[in-house]
Parts: structure tokens; C-alpha cells; sequence
């Protein structure tokens, strides 16, 4: 194959580059060990292991450019995976939703407990879904909005005493509010600029939250943060009047309140989905499609973009906060660690990994990501590595997420159908 | 007889940049008026600017006897002008459809399918591509979406940048039909900016020719394409 003898020279300097790079990077972090001395550390070093990084690198690589130039002609792989996608996600998205809700019915505690982690996190992408892949304003602070949520969770009930169920809503206008208030000042930024100011406006939130001691109990967070009750009824592991368990005369049982959780972020993750599956119908999430296509044609369009922009931040906001009391009266105990940055990293990673806009992606997403990053637990700090790795795979083989391409919100159906006459004049 | 919309001594800026230097035109109902210039002459500026944005830094910009130079962008949109911006602009990654209903954005859904039927029989081909995403069209179809879509808000004046932009002869032909057509049919005021300043003063009914931000000569278009100094300068080896 002539076209194999050619490439050859310039696929062993790829390959050799690669371990060059492979090799400033293992030197020192992978040939020198840091061991107990008698008296101090004492490196130890490791030639070999370096050796053989090194080759892996360089052989993996070798390997990996042969495979491109030897793949067999025909369908290019990506397509391929693409149109099974398509045909499976039809079969995909009923199938999950029946897992998740059956799963409290034969899924024991640390499933459910799992469970909880996922969707909280589902939800939290479907609502960043509405400001990064519905209107096209990347957000990188969106966990401010789930910590305002958790903390008017956390001071309504605890200052004025309210349940959970009442504070629910407030939590939500309260983030929505604060979407607006960020939404203000950026209302002319695009692209990284925007990037930068909300990830700015993130942090602001967590270190106010972070040293106004006297409101939010600064470092120590809030704790005895109530739990929800269905109807008035408590989940109280000891039972006692007025508990679920009571009232139903079962064995009061943990469990019980975890499947009750589990079914309560199950119900606001499936309001979210369904109010953005709603909204992308509605000439107002059509509007946020088209401002993230092209802003000046929107503004000749007579679309007002203020207001188009500043409810797609208000509207991922309050599904944050909604996440937010969640999370708030799940743990019953927040603190400002929970509200880092890498949070907002995570459920935007979650997004765009899931294929910006596409509600079955964002779930798939967030369910390999937590999921996988859970059940990985054991690996330890090897974690960090698999799911970084995992991450710039996916990238390479599914740029654009994993459920890409978009259906239109909206079809021409038979109504719209016009008389046959005005179809013939004018056609040429 | 009043004018649909009338310019007076309208300037416009970008930063320091003083792109529109006193402009004077008129619209009379029912007309077609083309704005032919030399590139960079502000002509899609003052097609923006007529829509507020950027916004005229003195003068006045009346339409139907309202001043609407200092009003809101989507609400002067919403009093019956419509724009198909310079470069089309349509919404690539939604569909034929979707684009058109972009452009009833706030109007009734009834009405909107009404309208979308006007635009159909105007541009059967949009009609066999409604499922289609807007940025897979030829350029062609690219600019009938364009037009169909600023015609599903119903509007009196029609503001037109540039509609024949790397289109074939024949589909330049098309679409200035489709105009007239819209025109005779329904007495649409048309104000089109043009390169192509044989083929749109001969559509129009009068011309306006922009220089440098001011317009230095009006008339009808019969009389435009006559005159020695605009074959020179616009016509030349044109036809
Ligand atoms: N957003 C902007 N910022 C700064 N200057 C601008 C901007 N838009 C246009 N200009 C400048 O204003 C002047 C007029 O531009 P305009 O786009 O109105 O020209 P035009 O007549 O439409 O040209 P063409 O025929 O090439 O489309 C040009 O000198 C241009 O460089
Ligand atoms: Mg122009």
C-alpha cells in the first residue's frame, strides 16, 4: 500500500513527539517516589516505570495513527455510532424512566442513595441546559444559584420556620431573582467574556456566603436543616405519631425516608425536563433557540432580547435553587464547601458531554458521570484520572455530546397543509 | 401625499466613526425605493438605524406620522417594519419552519399559518423544505427564508439589505419577481439596498444614491438610470 509507505516516516515522528511530551511530563512526577526515611523523605527513583510509560505512549499512539490510516473504507466510525444513537434513543428514554421509577421498590439503600446523587445532578443540568444549550449563554457560576437555593432553604426554615414544601417555591423565586441580577450587568457579554463574569459572580456568592457569619454561620454552614414530610407526615426513624409509618402502621424504617427523597427529586427532575420540553415549544423558548443561533437577526426580528435573555437566566436559576433546597434538606447540613467551583465545572461538563440541548444526553451524562465516578470510589485518587480520561475520549470520539443533532420543537402537520392551487401558480 | 416613513437629517455613529451624516429620504406608501452606494456607504447602516440600532444621534425618523427615533427596537419592529438583515441571517441550526415562525414571534398562531401559506405560494421551494435546517438551504433558498421569514409579521414596509448577495442571475430574477409581485399584489412598500443598481432601479420606482453617509441624488429610478454619472459610477459594465 503505497499510501501506508509514504505516511510511515511522518507517523513515527507523531509517535515520537508523543513520548517526547510523555516523557516531560512522567520524568519527574512518575520516576521519582517520595519514601519514608530514617530521619526525613527520601526519593527514590524509578527509571523503568518512566521507561514504560513512555513506550505505552509511544505505542499507543503508533497504534492509534495506523488504525486511522488502515481503517476500512465505508461508513466512518462516528456516523455509524451516531445513527445507533438515534435509533436507540427512542428505545433509551422510556426504558430509563421505568428503572428510575421502580428502583425504590428493589434497589436497596446505597442505590438509592446513589440514585438521589444522580438525579440531583440531572436536574441540575436540564436547568443549565436552558441558559448554556437552549439560549446560548455559558454560564460557569450556576452552582450560585444552587447554593442561594440551599441556604433559603436552610434560613426560611430555620429563622421563620417554614416547611419544606412552602420554602420549595420561595428557594426557586429567590434564585430566580438572583439570575436576573446576574443577568443585568452581562446582558452585552458573549462567549468567554460571560464565561468569566459568571464564574466571577459564583464565586462573589460563595464567599459572601463564606464570611457573613452572623446569617450564614460562615464556615460551620447550618445544620438540622428540617426534612420534608408528605402531607404533614414526618419520616422519623422511630416512627411516633404523626409519622408516615404510624399513620400507615408499617415498621418505621430508613429506607422509607430515603425512597421518599428519591421520589422528590425524581418528581423535580421530571418538572424541569418537562417545563423545558414545554418551553421549547412555546414561542419563548423558540426565542432563546434563535438567540443562541443569531442575536442581531432576533433584534430585527422585533424579538426583545433583554427580556428573552434575562428569563432564560431566571429560569435555569430557579431550577438551581429548587435543586439547592433539595440538596439542603437531603443533607440536612450545607456549608460553603459544597458550592465550589468544581460543581458549577461538573454539571456543565455534565451539559455538554450530554450534547448541548438534548434532554436524554444531559440525563446520560450525569448518570455515567456520578454514577461512574461513584462506583469508581475504590480506585481512589485514581478517580480523578479515569474520569479525566474518560472526558477527553468522549470528546475525541462524540464531539459534539453524546445525543448530538436537534429535533425541531415544531413540525408542520396535516393542518397546515395548503390547497393544492397555490402550491402550482408560481412554481419555476 | 404623506410619507410612510421619512428621514430628516438623520447621522449615525459607531464609537467615533460618523457613518450616516445627515441623511434625507422618504418612503411613499405603495413605492418601491432602492438605496444603491459604494461599499461601506452606511447603507445597511441606515437600514439599522431606521430600526434603532444603533440608534440616530440627531435627526428624525418619522413612520406613519409617529416619530420612532428614540423607541425600542422590537417595538418599532412590531408597528409594521420588517428587516431581512444584510447576509440573511436566518437561524442555521433550526428548521425552515422554525425560522418562518420566528418571524410571527408575538403574533397570534392562527394568523401566522395564515401567513406562512402567503410565503409558501411566494417561495414554493420553502414549502418542500419545511423539516429542513435553515443553514442547509442553498444560498438561494437561503434568502427567499430570509424574506418569507420578515414577511410573516404582516409588515407595511419591507426593509430590504442586499437580497441578490452571491445569488445566480435566475434566482436574482426569482426573488426581485417574488418583490414585485408582493408590490402589485398587496401594495408592500419596499425599501432595498442593492449592488446590483441596474436590476433594482429597474424594479424600483425611485432611486436614492448614498456617498460617504449623505445622499447626494434622488429621483426616479427611470430618470437615475438615465443620467451619465450614475452609469458611470454604478452601471458601469454592468449591462
Ligand atoms: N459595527 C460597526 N462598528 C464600527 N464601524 C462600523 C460598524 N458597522 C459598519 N461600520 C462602518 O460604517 C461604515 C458604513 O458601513 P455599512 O455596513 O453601512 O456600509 P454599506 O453601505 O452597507 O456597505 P456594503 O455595500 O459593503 O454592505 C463603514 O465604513 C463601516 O466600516
Ligand atoms: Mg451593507
Amino acid at each position: 500500500m503505497s499510501r501506508g509507505a509514504t505516511a510511515l516516516p511522518a507517523i513515527l515522528r507523531d509517535a515520537g513527539l508523543s513520548a517526547l511530551v510523555a516523557f516531560g511530563l512522567f520524568a519527574v512526577m512518575i520516576g521519582l517516589k517520595t519514601d519514608a526515611g530514617p530521619t526525613s523523605l527520601v526519593l527514590t527513583p524509578r527509571p523503568w516505570a518512566v521507561v514504560l510509560a513512555v513506550a505505552a505512549v509511544f505505542f499507543g499512539r503508533l497504534a492509534m495513527l495506523l488504525w486511522r490510516l488502515w481503517r476500512p473504507a465505508g461508513v466512518p466510525a462516528p456516523r455509524r455510532i451516531t445513527a445507533g444513537f438515534a435509533r436507540a434513543g427512542r428505545y433509551i428514554a422510556p426504558v430509563v424512566l421505568a428503572v428510575a421509577l421502580t428502583l425504590p421498590l428493589y434497589a436497596g439503600r446505597y442505590w438509592l442513595d446513589l440514585g438521589i446523587l444522580v438525579l440531583t445532578y440531572v436536574m441540575l443540568g436540564w436547568g443549565l441546559n436552558i441558559v448554556v444549550g437552549l439560549a446560548g449563554l455559558l454560564d460557569l457560576g450556576y452552582v450560585a444559584f444552587y447554593a442561594v437555593g440551599a441556604y433559603s432553604y436552610a434560613l426560611l426554615a430555620q429563622d421563620l420556620g417554614l416547611g419544606f414544601w412552602t420554602c420549595l417555591p420561595l428557594a426557586g423565586i429567590l434564585a430566580a431573582c438572583w439570575g436576573v441580577m446576574l443577568g443585568f450587568p452581562v446582558l452585552r457579554l458573549r462567549g468567554d467574556y460571560l464565561a468569566i463574569v459568571t464564574l466571577a459572580f459564583g464565586e462573589i456568592i460563595r464567599v459572601v456566603i463564606l464570611n457573613w457569619t452572623t446569617l450564614t454561620g460562615g464556615p460551620n454552614g447550618i445544620s438540622g436543616i428540617p426534612r420534608p414530610t408528605l402531607f404533614g407526615l414526618t419520616f422519623s426513624a422511630g416512627g411516633g405519631p404523626g409519622s408516615f409509618a404510624d399513620f400507615f402502621g408499617i415498621e418505621p424504617n430508613l429506607t422509607q425516608r430515603v425512597a421518599f427523597l428519591y421520589y422528590v427529586i425524581l418528581g423535580l427532575a421530571l418538572l424541569t425536563n418537562w417545563v423545558s420540553l414545554r418551553l421549547r415549544r412555546l414561542p419563548l423558548g423558540r426565542a432563546w433557540e434563535a438567540l443562541r443561533e443569531d442575536e442581531i437577526a432576533c433584534r430585527s426580528l422585533g424579538i426583545n432580547v433583554t427580556i428573552t435573555k434575562l428569563t432564560a437566566f431566571a429560569m435555569g436559576a430557579m431550577f438551581g435553587g429548587f435543586a439547592g433546597a433539595f440538596f439542603a434538606t437531603r443533607q440536612a447540613f450545607i456549608s460553603p464547601e459544597s458550592f465550589t467551583f468544581i460543581e458549577s465545572a461538573m454539571v456543565l461538563a455534565i451539559v455538554v458531554l450530554g450534547g448541548l440541548g438534548s434532554q436524554l444526553g444531559v440525563a446520560m451524562a450525569a448518570l455515567i458521570m456520578i454514577g461512574g465516578s461513584e462506583m469508581f470510589r475504590e480506585l481512589a485518587e485514581y478517580r480523578m484520572l479515569i474520569f479525566g480520561l474518560a472526558l477527553v475520549m468522549m470528546m475525541v470520539l462524540r464531539p459534539r455530546g453524546l445525543v448530538s443533532g436537534r429535533t425541531p420543537s415544531v413540525s408542520l402537520g396535516e393542518r397546515h397543509e395548503i390547497a393544492p392551487d397555490l402550491v402550482a401558480q408560481g412554481r419555476g | 401625499m404623506t410619507a410612510l416613513l421619512s428621514l430628516s437629517g438623520v447621522t449615525a455613529f459607531y464609537g467615533a466613526i460618523q457613518a450616516l451624516k445627515g441623511v434625507e429620504l422618504n418612503v411613499n406608501p405603495g413605492e418601491i425605493v432602492t438605496l444603491i452606494g459604494a461599499n461601506g456607504a452606511g447603507k445597511s447602516t441606515l437600514m439599522m438605524t431606521i430600526c434603532g440600532n444603533p440608534r440616530a444621534r440627531d435627526g428624525r425618523i418619522v413612520y406613519d406620522g409617529a416619530d420612532i427615533t428614540r423607541v425600542p427596537t422590537h417595538e418599532i419592529m412590531r408597528q409594521g417594519i420588517a428587516q431581512s438583515p444584510e447576509g440573511r441571517r436566518i437561524f442555521p441550526r433550526m428548521s425552515v419552519y422554525e425560522n418562518l415562525l420566528m418571524g410571527a414571534h408575538g403574533r397570534d398562531g392562527g394568523e401566522a399559518a395564515e401567513t406562512m401559506e402567503q410565503v409558501f405560494a411566494l417561495f414554493p421551494r420553502l414549502k418542500e423544505r419545511t423539516a429542513q435546517r435553515g443553514g442547509t438551504l442553498s444560498g438561494g433558498e437561503q434568502q427567499m427564508l430570509a424574506i418569507g421569514r420578515a414577511l410573516m409579521s404582516r409588515p407595511r414596509l419591507l426593509l430590504l439589505d442586499e437580497p441578490s448577495l452571491g445569488l445566480a442571475p435566475l434566482v436574482v430574477r426569482q426573488i426581485f419577481g417574488a418583490i414585485r409581485d408582493l408590490n402589485r399584489s398587496t401594495g408592500l412598500t419596499v425599501l432595498l439596498v442593492e449592488q446590483n443598481a441596474f436590476q433594482a432601479l429597474r424594479l424600483a420606482h425611485r432611486g436614492y444614491v448614498l456617498v460617504n453617509g449623505a445622499i447626494t441624488m434622488a429621483g426616479a429610478a427611470a430618470d437615475l438610470l438615465a443620467r451619465p454619472e450614475i452609469r458611470a459610477a454604478y452601471l458601469e459594465g454592468g449591462h
